[in-house]
Formats: C-alpha cells, sequence, structure tokens
C-alpha cells in the first residue's frame, strides 16, 4: 500500500512540452510513471515524447481518463494551470513550479474548497510511491519500496532522509515533498493523517523549516492523532530573523517561526526530534526496532 | 523587495489615501528649498526630516526630527545626509541615508496602528488594527494581545464595508471618522492586490487635531515572486540599502543571505542549506553564510558561487554540499574543480557529493591534486570543515 499515488495512477503533464516539463517528464516515464496525457494551449493534436498533447485540461482528462496532473507552468500562468486541472475534475493536482505569487496562491486556496481534489506543493519536488510512481522531480534511484512515509517542506532534505532510509533498508511507502511556499495545497497534518491510515507505512520521518507555524500545528495534531513513531528535523537554527532563506516561506518575522519554538512543540508532543538531518534514517530505526 | 517611506507615500497619492505633503531630496539646500515650498502651498511652520532608510525603529534612532525654520530642516538633512543610520533593525553598521524626506508638520490628536499582511495559517489578507499606535507593534502584542485588532479578508469576496467599520469602531474613531477609515481601508486594500504588496504599515495612522485621519508613516514592501508583473514598482528598488554580496548573489539568480561566521557554504536546495548551516553550529563552527545554488548545479554556478564567497574576506573555509540528484557527481566535482582552479581558492574546501556516479565524483576530486577534502556524509563534512580551520 501507499498514499496519494500508485501503479494505476494516470497523469496528465500541464507544460509537458516546455524545457523543464520535457526533462522531466521523460525522467518519470524511464521510473515507469504512467503519463497519459500533455496539455499546452496551441500545441493540441500534436505528440510530444509519444504522448498525446491537448489544448484543454477537460480535453486531456476526456481523451485519457488522466486523475492526477503534474503541474511545470511557469509562475505566471501556474496559479491558471492548478484551477484548469481543479476544474477538469483531476483529484489530485502536483505543481512543481516555484515562484508563484503568494497573492495568486491565496485566491487559489480560497477556489480549490468548491472541489474534491487535493493540491501538492507548488515550490516542491512532488511526489513518489517508490518502484510505481513517479510525479516530480526528485532522482528516482535513491528511493526503495519499504516501510516510511516522509513528508518535507524542502526538495533536497527529502532526498537526504530518501537516501538513508533506503541504506539502512527501511525502505519508503510514499514521500510528500509539501513545498516551500507560505501558501501551499497539503500540509503536514493532511499527510499526517493519510501515513497514520495506512497499513504499510510504520514509521513518518517528518522534515520542517523555520516561518510559519505548520510545524507547531502538525506537533498538536500527532500528540491527539498519530499513534506511529515519527521522527523530526527541523531545518534553520542558525537562520536570522527577517530575511528569507532560499524559499519564499522560509522566514522567521515577527518573532514567529524559528526553528526553536518548532522544535519545543514537537518534543512536547512526544516527538522524536534530531538535531541533525544526517540521524534522520537512524533515528528511524532505531524507533522501529 | 521594500520601498522607502517617500515611495510608499507616492503610492498612497496615487490610491487617494490622506498623507501629509513632502518631497524627497538629497542635498541640504534642496532640502532648505523644498521646506520653503511647502510652507508656501499651505503648510505650517513645523517640518518634519525624515532619513530614508530600509529600517524601522528610525525616531528612537535620530532618523526623524522636527524643524521648526527651512534653515533648521536644511542643517538637519545636512546632519543626515551621508550617514549610516543605526537603528534596532539594522545591525551595527547600519544603513545609508542618500536622501531625506522632508514632511508638513502635522498635528497629533491620536495615534493608531494599521498595517495589511499576508496571513499565511489562514491564508487570507488580514488587517491588523491598534489604538496603541506609534509603539512597537510586536511589544504590544506580546504584552497586550487584547489591544490588537484583526479581520480577514476573503479573496473572493474582498474587504466588506462591515468589517472597516468594526475595525473602524474598534480604534475608538467617532462616526465620521470611521466614513473615513472605510473609505481609507478600501482604498488601502486596492493598493495591497494591485501592487502585490506582501506588508502595508502605517504607524502611525494619526487622527489629527481637526479630527481627520492621515497617514504619517507608510512601509511597504513588494513580495519577490510578484516582480514579474509589477515592472514601475521593479524601478523602485534602491540597492544602496540591501546588502552588497546579497545583491551580487541575486543577479546571478543565486540565494544568498550574509552571516557572521568564518565557515564559508555552498549548497544545492534551500532546506539542505539551512541544514548544512545548522550542522557547521552543531560541530562548533560558524557558518558565514546562506547560499543555495539550485537544484541544478551546474558547473557554471558553482563557479559563480566560489567567487562569491571569496569575496567575504572573513571566510578562512568553505564547505561544498551537493546532493546529485539528476544532475551527475562527476560532473559537478569538474564543475568544483576548475572552479577551485580558476577562481584561485586559497582557503581549505570539503566537499561532500553524494547521488548518481559518486564514487567517481569523489577519486575525481581527490586526484586533483588541489586543496579539496572529499567528505563521506554530512556529519563527516561538517567534522571536517571545522577541523580545518584549526
Amino acid at each position: 500500500m501507499s498514499i496519494l499515488v500508485n501503479k494505476n495512477s494516470r497523469i496528465v503533464c500541464q507544460g509537458l512540452t516546455g524545457k523543464q516539463g520535457s526533462f522531466h517528464a521523460q525522467q518519470c516515464i524511464e521510473y515507469g510513471t504512467n503519463i497519459v496525457a500533455g496539455c499546452t494551449p496551441g500545441r493540441g493534436g500534436s505528440e510530444h515524447l509519444g504522448i498525446p498533447v491537448f489544448n484543454t485540461m477537460p480535453e486531456a482528462v476526456r481523451a485519457t481518463g488522466a486523475d492526477v496532473s503534474m503541474i511545470f507552468v511557469p509562475a505566471p500562468g501556474a496559479a491558471d494551470a492548478i484551477l484548469a486541472a481543479a476544474d477538469a475534475g483531476v483529484k489530485l493536482i502536483v505543481c512543481i513550479t516555484e515562484g508563484i505569487p503568494v497573492l495568486d496562491m491565496l485566491r487559489v486556496k480560497a477556489a480549490l474548497k468548491d472541489y474534491d481534489c487535493r493540491l501538492i506543493g507548488p515550490n516542491c519536488p512532488g511526489v513518489i510511491t517508490p518502484g510505481e510512481c513517479k510525479i516530480g522531480i526528485m532522482p528516482g534511484f535513491i528511493h526503495k519500496p519499504g516501510r516510511v512515509g516522509i513528508i518535507s517542506r524542502s526538495g533536497t532534505l527529502t532526498y537526504e532522509a530518501v537516501y538513508q532510509t533506503t541504506r539502512n533498508g527501511l525502505g519508503q511507502t510514499t514521500c510528500i515533498g509539501i513545498g516551500g511556499d507560505p501558501v501551499r495545497g497539503m500540509n503536514f497534518i493532511d499527510c499526517l493523517e493519510l501515513f497514520q491510515n495506512d497499513p504499510a507505512t510504520d514509521g513518518i520521518i517528518m522534515v520542517g523549516e523555520i516561518g510559519g507555524t505548520d510545524e507547531e500545528a502538525a506537533a498538536r495534531y500527532m500528540q491527539q492523532h498519530v499513534t506511529k513513531p515519527v521522527v523530526a528535523y527541523i531545518a534553520g537554527v542558525t537562520a536570522p530573523p527577517g530575511k528569507r532563506m532560499g524559499h519564499a516561506g522560509a522566514i522567521i518575522s515577527g518573532g514567529e517561526g524559528t526553528a526553536a519554538a518548532k522544535f519545543a512543540a514537537l518534543e512536547r508532543a512526544g516527538v522524536k526530534t534530531v538535531r541533525s538531518p544526517a540521524e534522520l534514517g537512524s533515528a528511524m530505526q532505531e524507533l522501529l526496532r | 523587495m521594500n520601498l522607502h517611506e517617500y515611495q510608499a507615500k507616492e503610492l498612497f497619492r496615487r490610491f487617494a489615501i490622506p498623507v501629509p505633503a513632502g518631497e524627497v531630496v538629497g542635498t541640504p539646500a534642496q532640502a532648505l528649498a523644498a521646506a520653503g515650498r511647502l510652507a508656501a502651498n499651505g503648510a505650517g511652520q513645523i517640518w518634519v526630516v525624515k532619513a530614508q532608510v530600509h529600517a524601522g525603529g528610525r525616531g528612537k534612532a535620530g532618523g526623524v526630527k522636527l524643524a521648526r525654520s527651512p534653515e533648521e530642516v536644511g542643517q538637519l538633512a545636512r546632519g543626515m545626509l551621508g550617514t549610516q543610520l543605526v537603528t534596532k533593525q539594522t545591525g551595527s553598521r547600519g544603513m545609508p541615508v542618500n536622501q531625506v524626506y522632508v514632511e508638513a508638520g502635522s498635528e497629533i490628536a491620536r495615534e493608531l496602528y494599521l498595517s495589511l499582511l499576508v496571513d499565511r495559517s489562514r491564508e487570507r489578507i488580514a488587517f491588523i488594527g491598534s489604538a496603541a499606535g506609534g509603539m512597537d507593534i510586536e511589544d504590544v502584542a506580546a504584552k497586550t494581545p487584547d489591544k490588537i485588532l484583526t479581520v480577514v479578508v476573503n479573496p473572493a469576496a474582498g474587504l466588506q464595508p462591515y468589517q472597516a467599520r468594526q475595525l473602524g469602531y474598534g480604534l475608538g474613531l467617532d462616526n465620521e471618522q470611521v466614513k473615513q477609515f472605510v473609505a481609507m481601508a478600501a482604498k488601502l486594500y486596492r493598493l495591497f492586490n494591485e501592487c502585490d504588496a506582501s506588508l502595508l504599515e502605517i504607524n502611525p495612522l494619526i487622527v489629527t487635531a481637526a479630527g481627520d485621519l492621515l497617514a504619517l508613516d507608510a512601509k511597504i514592501n513588494i513580495e519577490e515572486n510578484a516582480l514579474f508583473r509589477q515592472r514601475e514598482l521593479m524601478t523602485m528598488r534602491d540597492p544602496s540599502q540591501e546588502d552588497d554580496m546579497e545583491r551580487r548573489a541575486a543577479e546571478h539568480d543565486l540565494n544568498y543571505v550574509s552571516l557572521d561566521g568564518n565557515i564559508a557554504c555552498m549548497v544545492n536546495g534551500a532546506g539542505l542549506a539551512m541544514a548544512t548551516m545548522d550542522l557547521i553550529k552543531l560541530h562548533g563552527g560558524e557558518p558565514a553564510n546562506f547560499l543555495d545554488v539550485g537544484g541544478g548545479a551546474t558547473p557554471e554556478r558553482v563557479a559563480e558561487a566560489f567567487k562569491l564567497i571569496l569575496s567575504n574576506s572573513q571566510v578562512k573555509a568553505i564547505l561544498v554540499n551537493i546532493f546529485g540528484g539528476i544532475v551527475r557527481c562527476d560532473l559537478i566535482a569538474e564543475g568544483i574543480i576548475s572552479a577551485v582552479r580558476d577562481v584561485k581558492v586559497a582557503v581549505p574546501v570539503v566537499v561532500r557529493l553524494e547521488g548518481t556516479n559518486v564514487d567517481q565524483g569523489r577519486a575525481m576530486l581527490k586526484d586533483s591534486g588541489l586543496a579539496i577534502t572529499p567528505a563521506d556524509d554530512l556529519t563527516d563534512a561538517a567534522r571536517k570543515v571545522v577541523a580545518a580551520l584549526k
């Protein structure tokens, strides 16, 4: 078992014909992901990477039965692409695009309440169920089917957690990069709930970072609802306040969003924390022993 | 991107939000002339001279002063222009004062606080108001949270008059002032959206002796991600107020933040870059910077990054931490070797590589004949770079 995506997922790629879309869709196909359609306005009726391309999302979904969208559309058009996917009836939207204006995302999030769908990202590496389906830009080969669910706001830190759990043999059920933006789709709590209910997931690794209070909210949620072992790490202990650390959402402002406060909240909730990201895999192994 | 007060007030004027008359100037003579013009246009015989820097806390730091004659305006401008203003938000070096804003003085009956921001947990634009204006709002929030009023706006509906009315009465305004406030709030909401602001703050928003609302200060931050559609606002950028290294990094599309330590780091990915700084600290060192070279760590970017971090004379060692996912490690190793050679890196470099073709990459680093120490993993890398300083 796994969550969100599996070998039966049928993917439409919005922005398939662009440089990023082409490169990463090719990598996904090589991994075994079932990409059934592309969507690029003006390119309908053509083929790209051997995949049929459509002008609009409803056409793509009707013709191919796609139920997941992977978005590589550049930032100025990405909010529009997310809503187009939702309106076409796609159930899971994975938006890789970095740099979407936050006011666009406020409107997108409000509008998505009208639809029965989930959004992962934006500004994220994507989601992968090892051995079955890779949607996004993560390097597929570091993953291994297994027992651990991984949730992270950071791409490369997700890869660290993945790599460590692959090397120590635990493997992963599903890994979700929820993204580095301040306003995003699925959050820690949404993913924790799915992993808690997934029989194949034995333990959960959660990687947070400075900015906002989502880790604190996740800590409160875990105390009440999560019985599986969780290992957590927060990046940015040394980050100065008021500075955006690469990710749009990674900023300590008004005294809120410090790594210290997040570590404290997680520890109060009884979550196992590690101070070095190098210890994520070994700490998980310890808890699952 | 931060705007100066005078730029924010210019935007306020465009949206018909009331502000005092004022002019921005770059010399004492211009300040003197501006004071004369303001008086000639009906302002009183009191002026305020305000240092234009991208930092709060100017008043307490001597960056906002009252003058009672045009000559005094000129003198105060002379005292501020060309100096570094140190406020509690600037750090010890302060910010250069290249311009001052000369403004007509206002008679203040009450001082209020008003701001608009993106409330990330509610996923809404929020208005924050307080009757305790002119003070540090973070202090007010910490000590007397009940004095902070919040209104959140549904993006589909937009700001509704009842919301502004509730906030206005909550601030203790009378009926006439609430009418002004409702109109002002609607304009501020429109400005916030049309300019892609991430923060808009008026502290203080005053009630004048005549009973009218007036924005005595104005602070606007524009969201970086939206600059692609805010071409005109982009021209308001003032590089003199930005960290030199951070500005140069941005020109090369690198994410860089200056810190005070002596171990530089170069990492792919923002999360891993933060984690690398934390690891250096955890193992007894002090990071000199945050630097994310991006997911695709190409040889060109690596070379640019080396040049950038080496222009900081504090740097005594460098830690390169690359998780080569889709980019192959042998290519990254090649980039590092040529950069270390071309840029003539003279300090110890510790490199941790992981990913495709990692063995090949490590061997290339080892055989390069350069002062590059390969590390086995994250912990090993942090230990080795801290040890390299001893």
